[in-house]
């Protein structure tokens, strides 16, 4: 059933334990997120140095989904340099993107190959409203690396 | 059946089946389902009696104008207002907007404030920051109590000379909580301020009759009554609207027009600039019909009973808090509640694939979410065609969340 792939055990375990919840010194790069018809919240630290992402830490409030999207996230990107960073990011907007299924290279019966844990996600696809909630984290990183 | 006799079976909506389910909608505070009544009233017009209003004499412009004025006349009836007094808008949010600019921009000023509570719908509250901008007035808000209600004094001992205007909910789309507006209203006139109503949730719910309410204006909406969507009511008492301004120029509302300025038609025609949504008028005359049919004493019972049964059940459930009254003292039909492991969006989701239909989010009103300390809540609201049903089946998703959510 629907639900059962939408809430999946690791996105519930990254939902209760989110993880680089902490506070970051010297941040070189920062930007929130909001979901104003939501309220979901996403708030970004991230150090940057050399091209490579080598801290992040997420804070903010809201949904299953996008609190365990940015927790994943955190996880997927530490220590990954930039370009690593943007393929992701690519690559989980393309999972998201219920009408580009089949372009890019996307296996539509498994969008989220290759994005390890945030496959998960794959689930919100089935419920078109939920996916603003899934990208927020996303958005809200390219934003705060400035593309 | 419910204690309102078989008012289900006229509304067609409620045979769908939701994700495979019974539908349960309770969100009626958002916007209510509509009866065959109305929808037929409006076919009606659109089919066999339509021109636009007040434009010509002939028959089908007259026939439609006629329908139009005596759905004013059925509203006017059925809040007890004074003939003339009954302004159609777009919303209550036109409504509050109109209010809020004509009396603003035509009388406050540097000192001036305008008084209204932290439990408002945005509708009642950001027209007045945007008034306070363009005139220097400012706006301070009433809090409410521990019990999620506006106690009279927490609004009357924040009123003095510099309280020009008072605008507060007759009943909380949130809380359900209703201030008790007469007494307000007495304060305020007692300082010489306006007292405005949003009554967006007050007249869908419960009996208003506005003499005795005691206010200067009312603002409603036709969608939540049962009436089509686009079309709003503001009542103001008739002196007041005489010495109103319109904000809005255009055809229809004008007495003539020269090159060199206008002057205005009388009340309330001054406020309806332009083609007026008057099939959705005449669709809200039917829906008042309807509602006047059952008695809103009664309505208000309806609500009420499920409202008790609904906090009766809800509070089986460990871990869930209702935002609101306890109890159903002073209290309409929409119940909020939040449970801290699981967020108002994962149990909405989930309740839809059960069928219940509830409202998860911050509802326009994020002032009080802030002062709740609470991110959003869901929300279940009641209307007429409500059954305990749709209570058992909410119930029984929250139980379907609570497990998937391991709580
Ligand atoms: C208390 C209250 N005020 C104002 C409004 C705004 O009504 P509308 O969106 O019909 O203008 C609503 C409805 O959401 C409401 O519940």
């Amino acid at each position: 059933m629907a639900l059962e792939e939408l809430y999946r055990e690791v996105i519930l375990d990254h939902y209760r334990n989110p993880r680089n919840r902490v506070e970051l010194d010297a941040p070189t790069a920062h930007a929130d997120g909001n979901n104003p018809l939501c309220g979901d919240e996403v708030h970004l630290d991230l150090i940057v140095a050399d091209g490579i992402v080598t801290d992040i830490a997420v804070t903010g409030q809201g949904c299953s989904i996008s609190q365990s999207s940015a927790s994943m996230m955190s996880d997927a990107i530490k220590g990954k340099t930039l370009a690593d960073v943007n393929d992701l990011t690519a690559k989980f907007k393309a999972m998201m993107d219920i009408d580009a299924n089949g372009d890019a290279g996307i296996d539509p019966d498994r969008p989220g190959a290759m994005l390890g844990d945030l496959e998960a996600l794959q689930g919100v696809r089935k419920f078109p409203v939920r996916i603003k909630c899934a990208n927020l984290a996303w958005t809200t990183l390219q934003e705060a690396l400035g593309n | 059946m419910n204690d309102l006799g078989n008012v289900r079976a006229d509304f067609p909506i409620l045979e769908r089946k939701i994700n495979g389910k019974r539908l349960a909608f309770l969100d009626s505070a958002a916007s209510s389902q509509k009866p065959v009544q109305v929808l037929d009233a409006m076919d009606r017009v659109y089919r066999t009696r339509y021109a636009n209003v007040h434009r010509g004499a002939y028959t089908l412009s007259q026939e439609a104008t006629d329908d139009y004025e005596a759905a004013r006349r059925k509203v006017t009836r059925f809040i007890n207002a004074d003939d003339d007094e009954i302004i159609f808008t777009r919303s209550t949010t036109s409504a509050l907007n109109m209010v809020a600019y004509s009396l603003g921009l035509n009388g406050l000023g540097e000192g001036d404030r305008i008084l209204t509570t932290v439990m408002e719908h945005h509708a009642n509250i950001v027209p007045w920051q945007m008034v306070a901008r363009y005139t220097g007035a400012e706006v301070i808000y009433a809090d409410i109590d521990s019990g999620h209600r506006v106690a009279t004094e927490a609004v009357t001992e924040m009123i003095d000379e510099r309280v020009k205007i008072v605008s507060i909910s007759g009943m909380s789309n949130v809380l359900g909580s209703m201030p008790a507006i007469s007494e307000i209203a007495a304060a305020a006139h007692a300082a010489g301020a306006v007292m405005i109503v949003d009554a967006a949730q007050l007249v869908p719910h419960a009996p208003v009759d506005v003499k005795a309410l005691g206010a200067d204006f009312l603002a409603f909406s036709s969608h939540k009554m049962l009436g089509p969507t686009g079309v709003g009511v503001l009542w103001g008492r008739r002196d007041r609207l005489e010495e109103m301004e319109p904000i809005e120029g255009g055809g229809e509302m004008i007495s003539d027009v020269t090159l060199d300025g206008s002057t205005w038609a009388p009340v309330p025609h001054k406020f309806e600039a332009g083609t007026p949504p008057f099939v959705e008028a005449i669709g809200l005359g039917a829906a008042v019909d309807y509602l006047s049919e059952l008695g809103m004493d009664r309505v208000f019972a309806h609500d009420r009973e499920l409202t008790a049964y609904a906090l009766d059940r809800l509070g089986e459930i460990p871990d869930l808090y209702v935002q609101g009254p306890a109890d159903v003292h002073n209290r309409g039909g929409a119940v909020s509640f939040s449970m801290p492991d699981i967020h108002a969006h994962d149990l909405a989701t989930i309740l839809d694939q059960e069928g219940v239909q509830v409202r998860a989010g911050h509802h326009c009103a994020k002032p009080l979410m802030r002062r709740l300390d609470v991110p959003a809540t869901a929300r279940a609201s009641f209307y007429i065609y409500s059954v305990r049903e749709d209570v058992d089946a909410l119930i029984d998703a929250i139980h379907v969340a609570r497990k998937i959510f391991g709580v």
